[in-house]
């Protein structure tokens, strides 16, 4: 399962913000924003594809440079929510 | 207000050459044209006539034939400078400034240029002391373009002209690419050509034997941080701000036609139509651009403004589509790569005033620069402000208060409204420091370049070039008056008033007027303490006081609504032209081999299936498809194009 999100996840940061360049090296743990892969229209796009795809209602409280600035980060963030209730 | 092309040197066939040169600018001035050739230098000129109609033909020589000159633009205290040179028994055959200029530089030399107030450029041909002299107003209003070639120095308002010159190639600047790509637009004396460069703002040049000498006569200076500051009475200040800006708006109404006025329905413009309008006993023309958008129409306050006026407006509708329609003619008159498409609709306004009649417009233009009225400068504040704590979760909710317009940014934690802004990531000291996130995620749209392009300009930092060519004294000002120099030395030139400016009006043979960039004014605003341009977050303070009985209350506390049109989303449904799918496509990607043709096709496609594009896509669609069509409209061919890598 976790494989299968890390994937998933670097499969969708790689195809929206980088625009299917596989040759950039995007470090598990690297910032996103502080790398310029990420503005804030992007924070929104990334908001919807979790939702979307793990089907996750993310809170406001949720969207935080701590739970998704970082594939690491997402991927985390997403595990733990699959794995609990959601709660808005 | 015109344009013209020269040489100085040996050139076969000149008159021919000059011929070519001035039809390539005839859009500049589509009232007369005028040829002079003499065996060492040569000028071909485009005339559009404002000041002296029937008199004052260019190039012009003086009696005995030793100076000529060509001219763009316009000098405002002519008439001032013609009483003092009657005085000392100089005599006038016309009464165009054109001759003003001339008898002054007779009188002092190259030192003329400090006493003209105007908006220039101009060529003059010393026979006696053989050398040529180039100059450029202050602040970059009118523009002025060389080369050279076989040893002979070539010069003209628009770069189209010089590439008349055989042997002379359109070929992109990989450097200026990266430049646009991060700075939005090149750093003087380079422009999107190899080989051909601006003379920059407030430089002249002196060709002579051989050699050509380039120097500044004028500098934009701000007092030491710690000087004490000249201005510490706020009314004094607002009179002595009023009575300026009242001088350089009547002497800027000065024309043998008349003089109109762009009115956006911002403070700016709405200050100089309300003094226009006090001076045109006549009535005044306005005129503005109204958008389908509610996110960039400003047309409710246009009316107001007319209205309250009691103007004649008019007003030109940028619809859906008319921006890609526009845009590659757009990009044929700015010459280079742009990533914002907000010239596109200024391009549709100065053909609106072609169409009412009028070649003279005033505008609100340089305001933000001179009485630091842009959002950066706030931005700046606020970050400083946050980076004194940089775990503060109250303080990022300012950022919020900067960009209302901006309803991705509203929606964003403390957290990540810090992480956007770099609060407390750049070091409070860096010269850039107002500037750095803007250089940084404009930057960003460089993952769509080639290999080859990347590998090209890998060694090249564009944000430390600028650094590079910062006064020395620059460290010791305050730090408002760094981001109103960077703003006002190398974008306000750079972009706003050439591809914004100058390039959109001249398309259509208009002439755009700028009181706030009237040196006198421009130098009394550095003297202002920081503290009344920017109060607290009140951008435009001292300038708001000093006009509070021109304007309606609704109009005078206005908040900076930026000038902007639609980016990426011009191109895609209604606009989607087939020239748009061409130059985007991959195998036209391909060919010019700058891009990197499979991301530009997925930006492309997200850019289409989205309602709403971030900065970064929306710059990267405009700034990639503006260099394809420079390539197609400038370079001709793919492999002059793929050579550029």
């Amino acid at each position: 399962m976790t494989e299968t999100i890390k994937d998933s996840v670097r499969a969708f940061v790689i195809e929206n913000f980088l625009f299917g360049d596989t040759s950039y090296d995007l470090a598990e743990t690297a910032s996103l924003i502080e790398n310029d892969i990420i503005d804030s229209t992007g924070v929104l796009e990334l908001v919807a594809f979790i939702e979307d795809r793990f089907g996750i209602a993310m809170a406001d409280s949720d969207i935080v440079p701590a739970n998704l600035d970082s594939l690491a980060r997402i991927s985390a963030f997403i595990e733990t929510k699959v794995g609990a209730p959601v709660t808005a | 207000m015109c344009g013209y092309g020269g040489y100085f040197g040996s050139v076969p066939e000149a008159e021919t050459l000059l011929r070519r040169m001035t039809a390539a600018i005839a859009h500049r001035g589509p009232d007369e044209h005028g040829i002079f050739v003499a065996p060492e230098a040569g000028f071909g000129h485009a005339r559009l006539s404002i000041v002296g109609l029937g008199d004052g033909q260019q190039p012009m020589s003086d009696d005995a034939g030793d100076l000529t000159i060509a001219f763009n633009g316009e000098i405002f205290n002519y008439v001032e400078l013609r009483e003092e040179l009657r005085a000392k028994g100089r005599r006038f055959r016309t009464s165009s400034d054109t001759e003003v200029i001339l008898h002054l530089y007779d009188v002092m030399g190259e030192d003329c240029l400090s006493a003209l107030n105007g908006d220039f450029s101009f060529a003059i041909w010393d026979r006696r002391r053989q050398r040529m002299m180039l100059a450029r107003d202050r602040m970059g209003v009118r523009p002025l373009f060389y080369t050279t070639h076989g040893g002979t120095l070539y010069f003209a308002s628009e770069i189209k002209a010089l590439l008349q010159v055989p042997g002379v190639s359109a070929e992109l600047d990989p450097v200026a690419l990266d430049q646009i790509f991060t700075l939005w637009a090149p750093i003087a004396p380079r422009t999107g050509f190899r080989e051909i460069f601006e003379l920059e703002p407030a430089h002249l040049m002196i060709a002579e034997r051989g050699k050509l000498s380039i120097r500044p006569y004028w500098q934009l200076d701000y007092p030491d941080h710690a000087a004490q500051p000249l201005f510490a009475d706020e009314r004094s200040a607002a009179e002595e701000l009023r009575a300026l800006l009242t001088d350089a708006t009547r002497i800027r109404m000065r024309a043998d036609v008349p003089v109109g006025s762009y009115l956006s329905g911002g403070l700016d413009s709405s200050i100089v139509s309300a003094l226009a309008a006090g001076m045109a006993p006549q009535g005044l023309r306005t005129f503005s651009v109204t958008f389908d958008s509610a996110e960039h129409d400003e047309s409710a306050f246009q009316t107001e403004m007319a209205t309250a006026l009691g103007t004649h407006h008019t007003a030109v509708a940028c619809r859906a589509g008319d921006i890609a329609k526009a845009f590659p003619e757009v990009i044929r008159f700015t010459e280079r790569p742009i990533i914002r498409t907000a010239p596109a609709p200024l391009y549709q306004l100065s053909g609106l005033v072609r169409e009412q009649g009028l070649k003279v417009v005033l505008t609100g233009e340089g305001a933000d620069e001179v009485f630091a009225g842009y959002d950066i400068f706030k931005e700046a504040r606020v970050r400083r402000f946050c980076g004194r704590q940089p775990g503060s979760r109250i303080r990022p909710h300012l950022f919020r208060k900067l960009y209302p317009y901006l309803p991705g940014l509203q929606q964003q934690s403390a957290e990540y409204l810090a992480a956007f802004f770099g609060a407390g990531d750049v070091p409070l000291d860096d010269p850039l420091f107002s500037h750095r996130p803007r250089f940084k995620s404009t930057a960003a749209t460089k993952i769509f370049f080639s290999a080859d392009l990347r590998a090209t300009v890998k060694d090249y930092d564009a944000a430390e070039d600028l650094v590079s060519r910062l006064p020395a004294a620059f460290g010791r000002w305050h730090p408002l008056h760094q981001a109103q120099y960077l703003e006002s030395r190398f974008l306000l030139p750079g972009y706003i008033l050439s591809s914004q400016g100058d390039r959109m009006a001249m398309a259509h043979g208009i002439e755009g007027r700028f009181p706030f960039l009237d040196h006198r004014l421009v130098e009394f605003a550095t003297r202002l303490p920081p503290e009344m341009k920017l109060k607290g977050l009140v951008e435009k303070h001292i300038l708001r006081e000093a006009t509070k009985d021109l304007l309606p209350s609704s109009i005078g506390r206005r908040t900076k609504q930026p000038y902007r049109a639609p980016d990426s989303h011009s191109f895609t449904g209604i606009g989607e032209l087939d020239y748009v799918r061409d130059a985007m496509s991959e195998a036209r990607i391909g060919d010019s081999g700058l891009f990197n043709p499979k991301a530009v096709t997925k930006l492309y496609e997200k850019c289409q299936a989205q309602p709403v594009t971030g900065f970064r896509d929306n710059a990267a669609f405009v700034g990639i498809l503006s260099t394809q069509l420079w390539l197609q409209t400038f370079a001709g061919t793919r492999t002059r194009a793929a050579e550029a890598a």
